[in-house]
C-alpha cells in the first residue's frame, strides 16, 4: 500500500450508482485490513484518543455513570470506543473482555447498499469504506443498512460520521492512528494476507495456552471484514458487548434496496405509458349528441308532468 | 368563487372540497417528485427541482406532514359518497366495458364511481401508513429512537406503499384526463345535466330531484301563483 495516492480509479464501488465503477485495475493494490487482538488489549483507550487526535474529533465531556465505556458509545465525533465486558469463564474465572469498537470495513457494505446519495459512500480498491461528506445528506439510511450499528448523523451539519480506518493516513503509506498509538501491540495493520495470517498464528497461540474456541472474527455474511478480532472465545462473539454472530446485510435492507426498485420504476414509467397508449387506442370518453338530448327529453317530460299537475290542481279547484 | 358565465349549472364540488382537493393533489405530486430520488438514483435529478439533495430530504417530510393533514380533511368529505355499493361491484366486473368507453352497457352509478371509490380507499390505506412509516424514518425528527428491526421495515414499507400510491394516482390523473369534463369538475366544481348523466346517472336522478322539489317550492310560494294567496 505504500505511496498509493488517492485516486479515482481506485475507488472501485459507489453507493446509488447502478453502473460499474471502475474495475480494470488489478494486481496494483493490497487489499489492507486492521487486526484487533483482543487478547492482548489492556483497555488503556490510547487508541480512542490517537482517532480523536489525529482526525480532530473533539466529542463532549460526559459523566461517569461507573463503567470504564467513555464515551459509552458511538457518536458523531467519536468513531471508536472501547467497550468492557466482565465475562465469568467456564472455570468461575473472571475475564475482562475489551473490545476496540468501530467500523468494521465490511467487504460488502451494508451502508453503502443502502445509501440513497450517488457516490457518498465508496469503497477503494484497499477495502477501506469511507463517507464523502461532500455527497452525504443525512438521510439516516447508512444507519438503517449497517448492520454493525456504526454510522452516526450529526446534530450540527445532518452528516453522517464513521471510522475512516484513516484513508488518508493509509494513502499516504502511513498505519491508521489507533495503530500507531497502541502500546501492546494488540491493534495491527498491513496487507490482508499478512493480517490474517497473524490472526492465525494469535489464534494458535491462545490455543496453546487454553483457550480452545479461539479464533478470528472475520465474518463471511458481509464476504469478510477489514477489521478482523482475534477472540478468546470466537465461539460465543455476542459476550464481546453483543458482537453479531452471523451478521449479513438484512434481508429487509435487501429487499428494500434490491431488484424490486428497478423494477417498481419501470412499472410508473409504464403504468404512464399504459395510460397514454390507452388514449390513443380506446380514446377519451366524451358525450354525445344523443347524452345532450336525453336531458332536453328529460327537461321537456318533466315540464310536461308538471304543467299536466298544475292544470289538474286547477281543475280540483272550485 | 362567483360562477363564470360559461359555467355549466350542476354543482359538483364546493369550493372548500376543491381547494381542499388540490392542496393533496399538488402535496402529492411534490411527495412523488421529492421521495422518487431516494427510491432509485435513475430519479436522482429530481433532487434539482427541490435546491439539491440535502434540501430535498428536508422538505419531503413537511411537504408528508402538511398532505396527510390535508388528505385526513378530505377523508373525511369524501368519506360517504366514497362507501361501496352493490351496482359498483357490477360496474368493477365490467372494467373492460368501461376501458373500451362502452358506457352504455354499464350499471348505474352514484355520485362516484367505483373506480373513484377504490381511489379513496387505497389512499386511506395508504397515506396513514406512509405518514406513519414516514416519521419512523424521519432521521432529523426521531434520530436513532426507532430499533433497527423496525427501522428497516419502515424503510421497506415506506417505499413499497409510496409505489402503490403512485401507480394509483397516474391511473387517478389518467381517468381525469380521459374521462372529458371530469377534470374541469374538480377545477371549477360543475358539470352539465349531459355530463351528469353520461357518467354518474344516479346522482343525475338526485340532483333533478331535488330541482323538481326546488321548483315545486317556488311555485308554491309565487306571489303570482294562486295558491300563495
Amino acid at each position: 500500500m505504500r505511496g498509493e495516492q488517492v485516486n479515482l480509479q481506485n475507488i472501485i464501488a459507489r453507493s446509488a450508482t447502478p453502473v460499474p465503477s471502475p474495475q480494470e485495475r488489478t494486481g496494483g493494490i493490497d487489499r489492507v485490513t486492521k487486526l484487533i487482538d483482543v487478547s492482548r488489549c489492556i483497555g488503556c483507550k490510547a487508541c480512542q484518543v490517537a482517532c480523536a487526535e489525529w482526525n480532530d474529533l473533539r466529542d463532549e465531556v460526559g459523566e461517569c455513570v461507573g463503567e470504564y465505556d467513555n464515551p459509552l458509545d458511538l457518536t458523531p465525533n467519536t468513531w471508536q470506543v472501547m467497550r468492557f465486558d466482565e465475562y465469568e469463564n467456564e472455570q468461575g474465572n473472571l475475564e475482562w473482555l475489551i473490545r476496540k469498537d468501530n467500523c468494521m470495513h465490511c467487504a460488502d457494505p451494508g451502508c453503502l447498499e443502502a445509501c440513497p446519495a450517488p457516490g457518498a459512500i465508496v469503497q477503494y480498491a484497499n477495502g477501506i469504506v469511507d463517507f464523502n461528506s461532500e455527497h452525504c445528506i443525512g438521510c439516516g439510511y447508512c444507519v438503517t443498512g449497517c448492520p454493525f450499528d456504526v454510522p452516526r448523523i450529526s446534530e450540527v451539519d445532518g452528516k453522517s460520521y464513521k471510522c475512516t480506518l484513516c484513508s488518508d493516513r493509509v494513502f499516504h503509506g502511513l498505519e491508521p492512528a489507533c495503530v500507531k498509538s497502541c502500546p501492546t501491540g494488540s491493534i495491527m495493520f498491513g496487507t490482508r494476507d499478512d493480517m490474517l495470517d497473524l490472526a492465525e498464528t494469535r489464534t494458535d497461540f491462545l490455543k496453546s495456552r487454553g483457550f480452545d474456541n479461539a479464533g478470528v472474527y472475520n465474518p463471511e455474511g458481509v464476504d469478510g471484514t477489514h477489521v478482523i478480532y482475534v477472540l478468546q472465545h470466537a465461539d460465543k462473539p455476542e459476550i464481546y458487548s453483543a458482537l453479531p454472530e452471523d451478521p449479513s446485510i438484512s434481508p429487509m435492507v435487501g429487499a428494500w434496496k434490491g431488484v424490486g426498485k428497478p423494477l417498481a420504476s419501470a412499472a410508473i414509467g409504464l403504468a404512464a405509458l399504459t395510460g397514454f397508449f390507452h388514449y390513443v387506442t380506446a380514446g377519451p370518453k366524451e358525450l354525445s349528441e344523443e347524452d345532450e338530448q336525453a336531458v332536453r327529453d328529460d327537461e321537456a317530460r318533466e315540464r310536461e308532468r308538471e304543467a299536466r299537475e298544475e292544470r289538474d290542481e286547477g281543475e280540483e279547484r272550485p | 368563487m362567483s360562477l363564470a358565465k360559461t359555467d355549466p349549472p350542476l354543482q359538483r364540488y364546493s369550493v372548500w372540497m376543491r381547494l381542499n382537493h388540490w392542496l393533496v393533489a399538488i402535496s402529492f405530486v411534490l411527495l412523488v417528485l421529492s421521495g422518487l430520488p431516494f427510491f432509485h438514483p435513475f430519479f436522482w435529478s429530481l433532487t434539482g427541482l427541490f435546491g439539491g439533495p440535502t434540501m430535498t430530504r428536508i422538505l419531503h417530510p413537511w411537504i408528508g406532514l402538511f398532505m396527510s393533514l390535508m388528505f385526513a380533511i378530505m377523508a373525511v368529505s369524501f368519506f360517504k359518497e366514497s362507501l361501496f355499493k352493490r351496482h359498483d361491484l357490477q360496474w368493477l366486473k365490467q372494467i373492460n366495458d368501461v376501458l373500451a368507453n362502452r358506457d352504455e352497457k354499464l350499471p348505474p352509478v352514484g355520485k362516484n364511481n367505483a373506480g373513484q371509490k377504490l381511489v379513496y380507499w387505497i389512499m386511506l390505506v395508504c397515506i396513514p401508513l406512509l405518514l406513519i412509516t414516514g416519521v419512523m424514518i424521519w432521521q432529523s425528527l426521531v434520530g436513532e429512537a426507532i430499533p433497527i428491526t423496525l427501522r428497516r421495515l419502515a424503510s421497506l414499507g415506506h417505499a413499497y406503499i409510496a409505489f402503490l400510491a403512485i401507480i394509483t394516482l397516474i391511473i387517478h390523473i389518467y381517468s381525469g384526463i380521459w374521462v372529458k369534463g371530469s377534470f374541469q369538475a374538480m377545477v371549477r366544481g360543475r358539470v352539465s345535466k349531459a355530463w351528469a348523466r353520461h357518467h354518474h346517472d344516479l346522482w343525475y336522478e338526485e340532483e333533478m330531484e331535488k330541482e323538481r322539489k326546488h321548483r315545486e317550492i317556488s311555485r308554491r310560494h309565487d306571489p303570482t301563483g294562486k295558491e300563495s294567496t
